[in-house]
């Protein structure tokens, strides 16, 4: 099929076919008119419609991953993705591609008006084509949804480490999350730092938030306790559950170096008595 | 022997790790295994995972839970195509890294489960397939 026609059609009625394709996406169900500007919508649908003519033009209406349809992607991935953020639905995102098929229809069979065999040959191309880019924005949609799914799910495991002071040259540091990621070493690293900050000579990293000790959180603890040692400060870690220190013997990791205690009290007796003080009760002194 | 279900999840970033302890996880409390046997199997797809994805190059793990008479179980495989393990007996051994760990994932991955076994060929790829029964 010669599809000049269809890039002719375009160039020729390029102000009004806009007009009537923002109309469109205006007028169709479900638009949403209280997230989007017309002014906003127009100047996105002028883009897309100099990109379209432009693919149009390079005769290609079935290939849409080919080069010269990588523009018109490039927009349509764009404003998916925008519109994903702003909260438009799925279907109301697509309209935007789809909701083109009503004018371009009417100017193909202006164009074809002694020939309807060939307009019906040119718009069944044509629906095609937009049915395919129509697709393309909900897969991009989709897939800037389960983008966003994905970083939630990181924001939530995030390390959160916080120093407590316990007693006089004594911190403890809870650490929550997982410790296998990579920003496990920044956050290792600025730990140390505030053992060193609160010229603590005790620092107790208790791990009974820490859901898997494999080798690699493994490696990271005992590299943590040789620097603090490097630094001055001793570690005591403790929180080791009992399925996790089974764990730890079959994974043959080798911990007798460090002081480690099943609780944080116990961590903290230990520490006390290392700086010389005793807990007692008080009907024993 | 049966596959009641199974699942598969592509390994392409350290995140995906942390979904796959999650499945194996739930698999194996669904398959009622203790809390120490839960923190084993977990623990092994950990290394394994993770191994699959900085020396793999990442891939994908298939999940199958298995029902032996009244025996229930969870077969986890890990599967890439990357530049294989030349050497597996020494790969096995404690203590052996290529890279900066401590050599103790793969070993110690079979010593964490009931079965173990791996399929290896160089510039082909690497097939690990462990098996934790209730
Ligand atoms: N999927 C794989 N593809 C290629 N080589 C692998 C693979 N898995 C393991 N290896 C090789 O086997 C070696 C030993 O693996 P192992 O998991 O025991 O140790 P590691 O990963 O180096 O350190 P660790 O697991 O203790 O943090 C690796 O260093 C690597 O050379
Ligand atoms: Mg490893």
């Amino acid at each position: 099929m010669s599809s000049s026609v269809l890039a002719t059609v375009i160039s020729n009625g390029q102000e009004d076919l806009l007009k009537e394709w923002v109309q469109q996406q205006i007028q169709a169900e479900g638009m949403r008119r209280d997230l989007i500007k017309v002014e906003e919508l127009t100047a996105q649908s002028r883009e897309f419609l100099q990109r379209f003519q432009g693919a149009v033009g390079s005769g290609d209406l079935i290939n849409i991953r080919s080069i010269a349809w990588s523009p018109v992607l490039e927009s349509i991935s764009d404003l998916s993705r925008q519109r994903g953020r702003m909260g438009f639905t799925p279907t109301e995102t697509a309209l935007f591609v789809l909701s083109l098929k009503a004018p371009l229809t009417r100017l193909l069979r202006e164009a074809h008006k002694d020939d309807p065999i060939k307009f019906i040959d040119e718009i069944t191309v044509v629906g095609e084509l937009l049915d395919k880019l129509g697709l393309y924005t909900m897969e991009v949609f989709l897939q800037s949804r389960e983008e966003v799914i994905i970083r939630q799910q990181e924001d939530m495991l995030e390390l959160s480490t916080p120093v407590v002071k316990l007693w006089d040259g004594i911190v403890a540091l809870p650490i929550i999350g997982t410790l296998d990621s990579a920003r496990t070493s920044v956050v290792m690293e600025s730990l140390l730092q505030r053992i060193v900050e609160t010229g603590s000579e005790i620092a107790i990293i208790d791990i009974t938030g820490v859901p898997t000790v494999d080798t690699l959180v493994a490696q990271h603890l005992l590299k943590t306790v040789a620097a603090a040692r490097l630094m001055g400060a001793d570690c005591i870690i403790s929180g080791i559950r009992p399925q996790i220190a089974q764990t730890m013997v079959h994974l043959a990791i080798d911990l007798s170096a460090v002081t480690t205690k099943a609780t944080l009290a116990e961590a903290l007796k230990t520490a006390l008595q290392r700086n010389g003080m005793k807990v007692v009760s008080s009907s024993a002194v | 022997m049966p596959v009641i279900n199974s699942e598969v999840l592509p390994v392409r970033r350290e995140g995906d790790i942390v979904s796959v302890r999650q499945a194996v996880r739930k698999w194996a409390v669904e398959i009622k295994c203790s809390l120490v046997d839960q923190t084993k199997v977990v623990t092994a797809a950990s290394e394994l995972a993770r191994n699959l994805l900085i020396y793999g190059g990442g891939g994908e793990v298939k999940l199958e839970k298995l029902q032996e008479g009244l025996r229930g179980g969870v077969r986890v495989t890990f599967e890439d195509q990357g530049p294989g393990i030349p050497d597996i007996q020494l790969a096995l051994s404690d203590g052996y890294t290529s890279g900066s760990g401590m050599g103790l994932g793969l070993g110690g991955a079979k010593r964490l489960v009931n079965d173990f076994s791996i399929e290896s060929e160089v510039g082909k790829g690497t097939r690990i397939t462990i098996t934790k029964w209730k």
